[in-house]
């Protein structure tokens, strides 16, 4: 016992506070590299930011013109509609299909179909962003083409179509998460009253994880705001206020994308970009907070 | 005690209206959910056989050990495909140690605390950064801050930091997989926590962190935005075939980048070339993908404990 002891409190002392030291360190880099991301981009779009920036017309206005020779204007009201319109189109067609997935997932399957079914939505959701860009370049433009009888297939449907499809993989591994976490034992008392198992699934199981449900549609949405490639090569890449899901858009994301690679470092329009990458960071923020707030009320409960 | 309601043998088991309405609805939705889920294989099998109608014609081995040509219209994938190769194994490097290491934080040493609950919680907001974000963090911080130039490992370092809350979500699946009694047994012998660690909770969840670290290759291979403006350029012709002809302290192609170039910037390219760009880059990361589940449920049959 005695040897023991010493032995561990000889190893103590150096290799092991170095090493302990390095986890911690390693442990808390996550906070390091979130608030580093703020700084580090705030910092190259603070000078334009503080100076010279109208924030109410960047906000409200729809005229996007960086590049104009004596008359520029920073406007992002119509790229922040563009992001929130094809935003919420994909949420329309990704949600009914997530929570229907994510239902018969985790109740209605057997186990080995099951495995089957989380496999294929894992390969879904590993589909690179610039695959499904290019998808929406080819097929999903040629298919809205023939569909709607469209101009240009490069719409917001086509970007829409495809941020539904990248997100469904989230809601439903979040969502199906979430009516596991409902305790066995709801279902059971359920069902010794006679229910079946769609009356035990709606009248129990969806009241039961509907706060673990709305996380799900949240994550999957933030995802949907964020993304960039697709939206940036299916939309359309017009400055537009949508106003029908076959009209062209550009989005918050693809703007910096497409402009970033075009502008002198250090330029006006260069500082409008870093800001709008503020104004993006700050929003899937926010929708990351409450999904957590939304979650964490579950488990308190 | 005695009940009023009569109920003559039999009655009991012939179906009411009301069970008859029960068990429609209950078909009813049954079908409706298995149609909902099973749609999810269609998109999947459609892009893959699509892409691969449209590339068989140009697909071979020649066109992954060939250069581009022709500004990009004609030739083969090497050159982005030997960049994403060096993009991803650089920010392994440092994403697969920080990421285990803030893993084995967060499981081993961690408290309940309010500051783990921040720390959890700002992995799971660094996940859901937007991809032009991180670049625009790369472009800031790695680029013009550290003077790293747009080069592979300004590029590899804004990979490492994206995909790193990929590794850390795994390994922490991993570790608390390992049961809490052999960690005690390890304590009670006169372990350190340490020693404990390196020598009983790593050894027994290895091939878990693994399958993290083979999803934040899969992962990193993809992304595009990212390595757009900290280090993956348009066009770099290199040695064909030789395997170090890139310096890190300098640009590359990316398999990601020059599918996004060929499919919008570049007219006239080779019908097929675009196409069979697509099919290697999803091939390769669906095929990395599959090899990491293959191993998880491989490991999952075969449970010790």
């Amino acid at each position: 016992m005695n040897i023991l002891r010493k032995k561990s409190a000889a190893n103590v002392p150096f290799s092991e506070t170095v090493i302990e030291t390095l986890i911690r360190l390693c442990g808390v880099s996550s906070i390091i590299f979130v608030f580093g991301i703020f700084f580090f981009v705030f910092r190259e779009g603070a000078g334009f930011l503080f100076n010279g920036l109208d924030l109410g017309e960047f906000l409200t206005s729809p005229e996007w013109y960086p590049t104009s020779l004596n008359n520029k204007r920073y406007g992002t009201l119509a790229l922040i509609l563009g992001t929130f319109s094809v935003t919420t189109l994909a949420m329309c067609i990704a949600v009914p299909f997530g929570l229907g997935a994510a239902i018969f997932i985790s109740e209605f399957c057997s186990p080995k179909l099951r495995e089957t079914f989380k496999i294929i939505i894992e390969l879904l959701a590993a589909i690179p962003s610039v695959v499904w860009g290019f998808i929406g370049l080819t097929l999903m433009n040629q298919l809205i083409i023939a569909v709607f009888n469209a101009p240009i297939g490069l719409t917001m449907l086509n970007g829409g179509i495809l941020l539904a499809l990248m997100s469904v993989p989230i809601i439903v591994s979040i969502a199906e998460d979430a009516l596991k976490a409902v305790p066995d034992s709801y279902r059971e008392a359920a069902e010794a009253l006679g229910a079946t198992r769609w009356q035990v699934t709606y009248r129990v199981l969806l009241p039961a994880a509907k706060n673990g449900l709305l996380a799900a549609v949240l994550l999957g949405a933030a995802r949907s705001i964020g993304e960039t490639m697709a939206v940036l090569m299916a939309t359309g890449h017009s400055v537009n206020i949508p106003s029908s899901p076959l009209s062209w858009i550009r989005t918050l994301t693809a703007t910096i994308a497409a402009e970033l690679g075009e502008v002198a470092r250090g330029g006006e329009h260069y500082q409008v970009l870093f800001i709008i990458g503020i104004l993006l960071f700050t929003i899937t923020f926010v929708v990351n907070l409450i999904a957590d707030l939304v979650i964490k009320g579950i488990r308190q409960q | 005690m005695d009940t009023d309601i009569q109920v003559s043998p039999g009655a009991m088991f012939t179906e009411t209206a009301l069970d008859r309405q029960k068990r429609r609805i209950e078909i009813v939705v049954r079908i409706f959910l298995l149609v909902v889920t099973s749609l999810m294989i269609i998109p999947l099998l459609l892009i893959i056989g699509y892409l691969l109608y449209k590339a068989l014609p140009v697909l071979s081995f020649e066109f992954l050990f060939t250069n581009p040509k022709d500004n990009m219209r004609a030739g083969g994938i090497w050159a982005p495909f030997l960049g994403t190769i060096y993009l991803v194994v650089v920010s392994l490097l440092v994403s697969a140690p920080i990421g285990v290491f803030a893993a084995v934080y967060l499981n081993e040493y961690a408290r309940e605390n309010w500051f783990t609950r921040i720390t959890n919680l700002a992995v799971v907001n660094l996940a859901g950064v937007p991809s032009i974000v991180h670049a625009l963090f790369g472009v800031g911080a790695f680029v013009l801050f550290a003077r790293l130039g747009e080069s592979i490992l300004a590029a590899s370092l804004t990979l490492a930091i994206m995909t790193l809350p990929v590794i850390i979500a795994s390994t922490t699946e991993a570790l608390k997989a390992v049961p809490m009694s052999f960690r005690e047994a390890c304590w009670n012998l006169g372990a350190t926590r340490w020693q404990t660690i390196r020598r009983i909770v790593i050894p027994n969840s290895i091939s878990g962190i693994l399958t993290g670290v083979i999803l934040q290759v899969s992962r990193a291979a993809g992304e595009t935005a990212p390595i757009m403006f900290t280090g993956a350029v348009f066009y770099k012709a290199i040695a064909e075939g030789d395997l170090f002809a890139y310096n890190i302290m300098e640009q590359c192609m990316a398999l990601s980048l020059h599918l996004f170039t060929i499919s919008t910037q570049v007219p006239d390219v080779t019908e097929g070339i675009p196409y069979a760009t697509a099919i290697m880059l999803v091939g390769s990361v669906l095929l990395i993908n599959a090899v990491s589940i293959a191993l998880r449920v491989y490991l999952r049959t075969r449970k010790k404990w």
